[in-house]
């Protein structure tokens, strides 16, 4: 064997010790989500926005619910920072804007950790008991699709109040059951597996086979319909917001930030402007990071 | 078939009566009567209201009757419009809220079916693109975005149309709130009639029909039209409930006075009664298209069998 074969053989020995150092499920979809260029620049996007909402009023210099005085309703302007111009209050639209973002994310990821949750419970429950209880659980399923949640959600609102924490559960009371199904099904094919069988012999108890080895392997599942669960949440609330109906003034949200503008459209646009496009720019990355995530857990793509 | 369609229209029944029981009780929980106000009511004349809508009974006996009511057809009175039952508001409406809704279905059916099928014979081309980016805008920019676009585009700065209000079904109203929710359902029917054709184009019995030789609009519009729109058919009571959505927003924007406006103001007054019947009506409404929507994928699949 000469020296430059040696070397030959060196190589291909490394590349494939390389390829057979595994990769698991996650790094997999970690390296395929990476490959899809919309879905990153969405989450950096996203993130940015995030970021933003969090710390953006802390370091400008206006408060969400002061007036200006010397700047009321204006346009858009590098005077005095009012980037995004004032309301007829002169109140400036930046921090409001942001403050309204604070408020609905936190209202989005509250509502869909909640509605998360009860889906698996829901689902896993229902699939792996089965019978009776299966088909009763999934009869409430089915009778929530059929009503339609704006409707319900008014009426909780018009009798308990406006407020933050109803709003959270109102949401979370409506999004739950796509998960739910979903979940179900999943769990009905995790069910038969041998290991599950493994764990019945040796007698651990239902709700610990549920909730160790059936739950952990809806993981993949979960995290794509939870990237479905997220901008229609973070929808539902600008809905009930632009409706009167979501947090109350002087506290904002982008859904009130649009009432707002849609009021005094034909004067000052650019309040109606920004808060939708901070809305639409959220739930077109959202839908986008969905998409890629999809993608990227789909075992059926490979 | 029958039997299917029976229990179907049956297990309406417990999805409405919950609706109701949980909305009732809801409504009760509330501290406070209907007559706490501020202005004190003499006792003679509150136990005389009282008695008339019965709220001198057990709340069990209440229920029923409200339910009795409902059964009549009568909503009850509303809280805040004092001379004005429910379903005299209702009456008032309705109409608006159907006209607009119904419109625009028919046009979305229409227009989504026909832009899925040439998105779906012609992919890739400048149709299927449209329809793709329907899609795409219709998931980003909610209705209560659209909306108020619509508004400053073609009533504030071209002035074609009113900004918003209703005149007796005047068509110049009419047209932007028909335009918004037709919007929002034509991108989902246009997208799921692509999807369900590109399917059925690849099926063995076109592929036939093509080694046959016939001309391709024969093929679309004789064999492939039929299966093709099944899912567009499952897909409509969904839509319907979303729209039911769709249309709150849309007279909210609008102005318009139908349902949706109404309820949404019964909830700023805290109209109890107002809202509870309008929640009711319009379940029951729901309930009912997704059961007819139901029945209709019965009969028109002829491979289900319930």
């Amino acid at each position: 064997m000469t020296k430059k074969n040696a070397a030959l053989v060196e190589v291909l020995q490394t590349s494939v010790e390389a390829q057979i150092a595994g990769r698991s499920l996650w790094k997999d979809a970690r390296i395929r989500f990476f490959r899809n260029k919309a879905a990153v620049i969405s989450l950096v996007v996203l993130t940015l926005v995030a970021l933003a909402c969090a710390f953006g009023p802390m370091v400008l210099p206006h408060s969400y619910e002061d007036t200006d005085w010397n700047a009321m309703g204006i346009g858009p302007s590098f005077h005095d920072w009012h980037l995004f111009g004032t309301d007829e209050l002169g109140r400036d639209l930046l921090v409001r804007t942001l403050i309204g973002g604070r408020i609905s994310l936190v209202i989005g990821l509250l509502a869909t950790i909640a509605s998360v949750s009860v889906g698996i419970v829901w689902g896993a429950t229902a699939g792996f008991i089965g019978g009776k209880v299966d088909s009763v659980m999934m009869r409430v399923v089915d009778m929530l699709y059929a009503i339609p949640y704006l409707l319900i959600a008014i009426l909780m609102v018009t009798i308990f109040g406006r407020n933050f924490s109803l709003v959270v559960l109102t949401i979370s009371i409506f999004s739950w059951m796509d998960m739910a199904r979903v979940v179900r099904g999943q769990t009905l094919s995790i069910k038969s597996k041998e290991f599950i069988e493994a764990a019945r012999a040796i007698g651990v108890p239902t709700w610990r086979i549920i909730f160790q080895h059936v739950v952990p392997n809806l993981l993949g599942i979960v995290v794509i319909y939870t990237t479905v669960t997220v901008p229609g949440v973070i929808l539902t609330e600008s809905v009930l917001s632009f409706l009167g109906l979501g947090v109350q003034e002087p506290m904002t949200s982008w859904g009130v930030l649009i009432e707002d503008g849609t009021n005094v459209m034909a004067a000052t646009p650019w309040m109606i402007l920004f808060p939708g496009a901070a809305l639409s720019i959220t739930l077109y990355c959202a839908n986008y990071i969905g998409d890629g995530l999809r993608d990227a857990l789909d075992p059926k793509d490979r | 078939m029958w039997s299917y369609a029976l229990r179907r229209i049956l297990s309406t029944i417990p999805t409405i009566l919950v609706v109701i029981t949980v909305c009732y009780l809801m409504l009760h929980l509330t501290p406070g009567g209907p007559f706490d106000s501020e202005r004190k009511v003499s006792a003679a004349v509150l136990a005389n209201l009282q008695a008339k809508y019965h709220l001198d009974m057990p709340l069990w006996k209440q229920y029923l009757y409200y339910l009795n009511n409902l059964l009549h057809g009568d909503l009850g009175a509303s809280f805040r419009y004092a001379d004005w039952s429910v379903n005299d508001l209702v009456a008032r409406a309705l109409p608006v809220s159907l006209s607009i809704g119904g419109i625009s279905m028919i046009i979305s059916i229409v227009i989504g079916v026909a832009l899925g099928i040439v998105a779906a014979l012609k992919q890739n081309s400048l149709v299927d693109y449209f329809v793709m980016l329907l899609g795409n805008v219709g998931s980003a920019f909610p209705s209560f975005v659209i909306g108020p676009v619509l508004i400053l585009v073609f009533a504030i700065w071209v002035k074609w149309f009113p900004a918003g209000g209703w005149d007796e079904f005047s068509p110049k109203y009419m047209i932007l709130p028909i335009v918004l929710l037709t919007f929002i359902n034509v991108s989902t029917i246009g997208r799921v009639m692509r999807g369900s054709l590109i399917e059925v184009m690849n099926t063995n019995f076109i592929r036939t029909a093509r080694a046959k030789g016939l001309p391709l609009r024969t093929i679309v519009m004789r064999h492939a039209i039929r299966p093709a729109l099944l899912p567009v058919v499952s897909v409509l009571g969904p839509l319907a409930i979303s729209s039911i959505t769709a249309a709150i927003v849309t007279e909210t924007v609008f102005s318009l006075p139908g349902i949706g406006k109404l309820i949404v103001n019964g909830a700023g007054n805290r109209d109890y009664t107002l809202v509870l019947g309008l929640v009711v009506l319009v379940t029951v409404l729901a309930v009912v298209l997704n059961l007819l929507v139901d029945l209709a994928y019965a009969i028109l699949d002829p491979k289900i069998r319930y």
